[in-house]
């Protein structure tokens, strides 16, 4: 709609000329000068340049619809009002379904915390037909890190779903519908989502994983600020990918320590803790987050995603964190990796208050990492 | 050079100069056809630029009928001082922040809302769009919403849970105050509420701008919307602009339309924005998206920031609210008082 070309726009005539006599082809390069630029570079009156703009606007804006007729349109068209269950009672019940489908979700934990098994685990469930709660296409799988296992994949299938993975043929069907992208770079990576835009609708694909983004930026050459710019285009990208074919995209990420001149107030917030100070006497410690390790790619990324689940170890126990939803509360659920994927110890989550919900811990999770290791083998 | 103030383009001014009309009143007496003729415009031309000039002319000395306005399209201080205290606001359901905003959310203004990932903006958005929904016997507006989606974070079921609590809270207002009268039942339904929210998915600045240039058509179509939610306003202008210079201009101009429409349709603007990192003083601190320049557009500013392990706004910038913070909690029904015991309204 943004590159609508102004010849296609029916305006008047003497307008429509001027604008093509001055190189204004598309929607896009008219409505990014304003009115005064506009009038100086036509050498029009300033009624005229209004009215085209309010006609090429009214075509170049997207319809309404009222909230009502979409979520009408969304229950009624797809899969459980647009989620994908997970298979994670607690958390698909905090998250009114499952994954929400159109936006990003992301999974950020530390190294070996189980971002990649659950990966494996959505891959194996979007791929089965809709009576065993699946949503019966192809998942693309962009694996980075070369992580993805086939085998790791078949026998999560053979022991959470026997009945079907035990006839060779269907478990060659199901292991068949997902593809697997092994960009080697960030260019590599580039072209494949372009392809994949195109191809996404033909190819019945309904499920998109990126397993990890953060890897991609790790090889580049690039530090803090830079870094988080080089992927801008393709958070965009696949922001938009996600709204037209109305899929749920996943995407891994990973954590970094936070560095001692990392951004966490405001500048009144200075002000605000020294006026308390004076009148009280307490003072109030800026919010810093207790752990040092954060979520990688910055808070441009953290503003994109629109659902974030933080995987952590506390303790010697694991935990899914929703951190980020527009729909459930802060809740943390226990979790622990078994041959068939991934489970929840318990459907009740914690509730989580202020911004621990958002802190990473990776607490003595080192031995329970080899432990599990040995019995996966 | 009062020729300057004529909206002409740029030739029509320089043949007007060129034939020696340089002020306003050296245009008072003169007729299309002489105009025409010295300046080399058409007579139709002409006709325009004479009207123009008599148009911003005599304005400066009519007195219209009514509000003793000296200046055509001045209002006086006392009337606007009467319009203001009439004017309802759209409460967020919380009390206290609903303290510090003086009311609520305010209408003819332009209201930016901006805070961190996950502490809430979205939260407010939906809660207002909903609430300026409240019907005037409960002290609503009993208008309806525009939200404008750039970010794909605004999910129905959510709205249709926060529709569901407003209207549990309006049944037990009218339980507990109006039990002798029988007026004001509700008869609003969650559904109702959601098919009150004109939903708009934006997938480019462009259409960012063009959708806000069409607004004034829709909403003189829909004249009882009256708050427009834009969530959130910086998502495309943080990517795709390589000229700076080019994204304040669109920004600023995009800005003047909003306040506009605020001031035309008497409706409230809310606009949600984002966090970025900024280095002053010689360390990097938190600072709302969009650049110094942006900061200057809007009429309030409120921030959403994490004191503790509690939710806080803290007034960062308003034309008749003092600086002041208070403390707020997101919950199933959606935006209400923070439930901690030792709250305080901290003035500055």
């Amino acid at each position: 709609m943004a590159n609508k070309m102004i010849s296609e726009i029916p305006l008047p005539k003497s307008i429509a000329n001027v604008f093509a006599a001055r190189n204004i082809s598309t929607a896009k390069d008219a409505l990014s000068l304003t009115e005064f630029e506009l009038m100086e570079l036509l050498d029009v009156g300033l009624t005229e340049v209004r009215s085209a703009l309010s006609q090429i606007s009214e075509i170049v804006a997207p319809p309404y619809q009222t909230a009502l007729s979409l979520m009408e349109q969304r229950f009624q068209n797809e899969h459980l009002g647009g989620h994908f269950p997970t298979g994670l009672k607690g958390l698909d019940a905090a998250l009114c379904g499952g994954i929400p489908f159109g936006v990003l979700t992301e999974l950020v934990g530390p190294a070996g915390i189980g971002k990649t098994q659950f990966c494996l685990k959505l891959s194996l469930l979007a791929s089965l037909p809709t009576n065993c709660g699946g949503l019966d296409g192809r998942v693309i799988y962009i694996d980075v890190e070369s992580k993805f296992s086939s085998r790791r994949l078949l026998e999560i299938g053979l022991r959470s779903f026997p009945e079907i993975f035990q006839m060779k043929e269907m478990a060659q069907e199901m292991a068949g519908r997902i593809f697997v992208l092994r960009p080697s770079s960030l260019s590599e990576f580039t072209q494949s989502l372009q392809q994949i835009k195109v191809s996404l609708l033909q190819n019945q694909v309904k499920m998109l994983v990126i397993d990890s983004m953060a890897a991609l930026v790790s090889g580049e050459h690039e530090q803090g600020v830079r870094r988080q710019q080089t992927l801008s285009w393709h958070i965009s990208f696949i922001k938009s990918l996600a709204e037209f074919s109305r899929i749920p995209v996943v995407v891994t990420n990973q954590v970094r320590s936070q560095s001692h001149d990392e951004a966490s107030q405001y500048s009144f917030q200075e002000y605000l803790s020294c006026a308390v100070q004076s009148r009280d006497g307490i003072v109030e410690t800026p919010t810093r987050y207790d752990s040092h390790l954060v979520a990688a790619l910055g808070i441009h990324w953290a503003h994109a995603v629109t659902t974030r689940l933080v995987l952590e170890a506390k303790s010697g126990q694991r935990f899914i964190k929703v951190a980020k939803s527009p729909i459930s509360p802060p809740l943390a659920f226990p979790f622990h990796i078994t041959s068939s994927g991934i489970s929840l110890l318990s459907d009740e989550g914690m509730e989580l208050m202020g911004p621990e919900i958002n802190s990473i811990h990776c607490q003595g999770h080192n031995e329970i990492i080899n432990f599990r290791m040995e019995s996966l083998v | 050079m009062e020729i300057w103030r004529l909206p002409i383009s740029a030739s029509q001014r320089g043949k007007l100069i060129s034939a020696g009309y340089t002020t306003l009143s050296s245009l008072s007496s003169i007729s299309s056809s002489d105009l025409a003729r010295e300046s080399k415009v058409s007579e139709s031309e002409a006709l325009d630029i004479l009207k123009f000039a008599s148009h911003s002319h005599s304005g400066g000395w009519e007195m219209s009928s009514g509000n003793c306005s000296i200046f055509e399209g001045a209002q006086n201080a006392w009337d606007m001082l009467h319009e203001e205290e009439s004017l309802v606001h759209i409460t967020t359901s919380s009390a206290d922040l609903d303290n510090i905003l003086g009311g609520g959310i305010h209408c003819k203004e332009v209201t930016e809302i901006g805070g961190v990932p996950g502490i809430g903006k979205t939260q407010l958005g939906i809660q207002i769009a909903v609430n300026v929904q409240i019907p005037h016997g409960f002290g609503g507006l009993g208008g309806k919403a525009i939200y404008i989606d750039t970010e794909g974070s605004f999910m129905v079921e959510r709205a249709l849970q926060i529709a569901e609590a407003c209207i549990e809270d309006m049944s037990e207002y009218n339980r507990f105050i109006r039990k002798d009268f029988q007026a004001c039942e509700i008869r609003m339904q969650p559904k109702d509420i959601l098919g009150n929210i004109f939903y708009f998915r934006i997938c480019s600045y462009t259409e960012q701008i063009a959708l806000i240039n069409y607004l004034d058509k829709f909403i003189s179509e829909h004249k009882d919307v009256k708050v427009v939610v834009v969530d959130s306003v910086t998502f495309h202008f943080r990517q795709d602009f390589d000229d700076m210079a080019l994204r304040t201009r669109v920004l600023s101009g995009m800005a003047l339309k909003l306040m506009k429409l605020a001031k035309k349709f008497s409706l409230a603007v809310v606009l949600l924005n984002q966090v970025t990192t900024k280095h002053t003083e010689g360390s990097f601190q938190l600072a709302l998206a969009l650049g110094d320049s942006w900061s200057h557009t809007c009429t309030n500013r409120i921030v959403l920031y994490w004191n503790g392990n509690e939710r806080y706004a803290y007034i960062d910038k308003s034309p008749s609210l003092r600086s002041a913070s208070a403390a707020y909690s997101v919950t199933r029904r959606g935006i209400r008082n923070s439930s901690s015991s030792c709250k305080r309204i901290k003035m500055m």
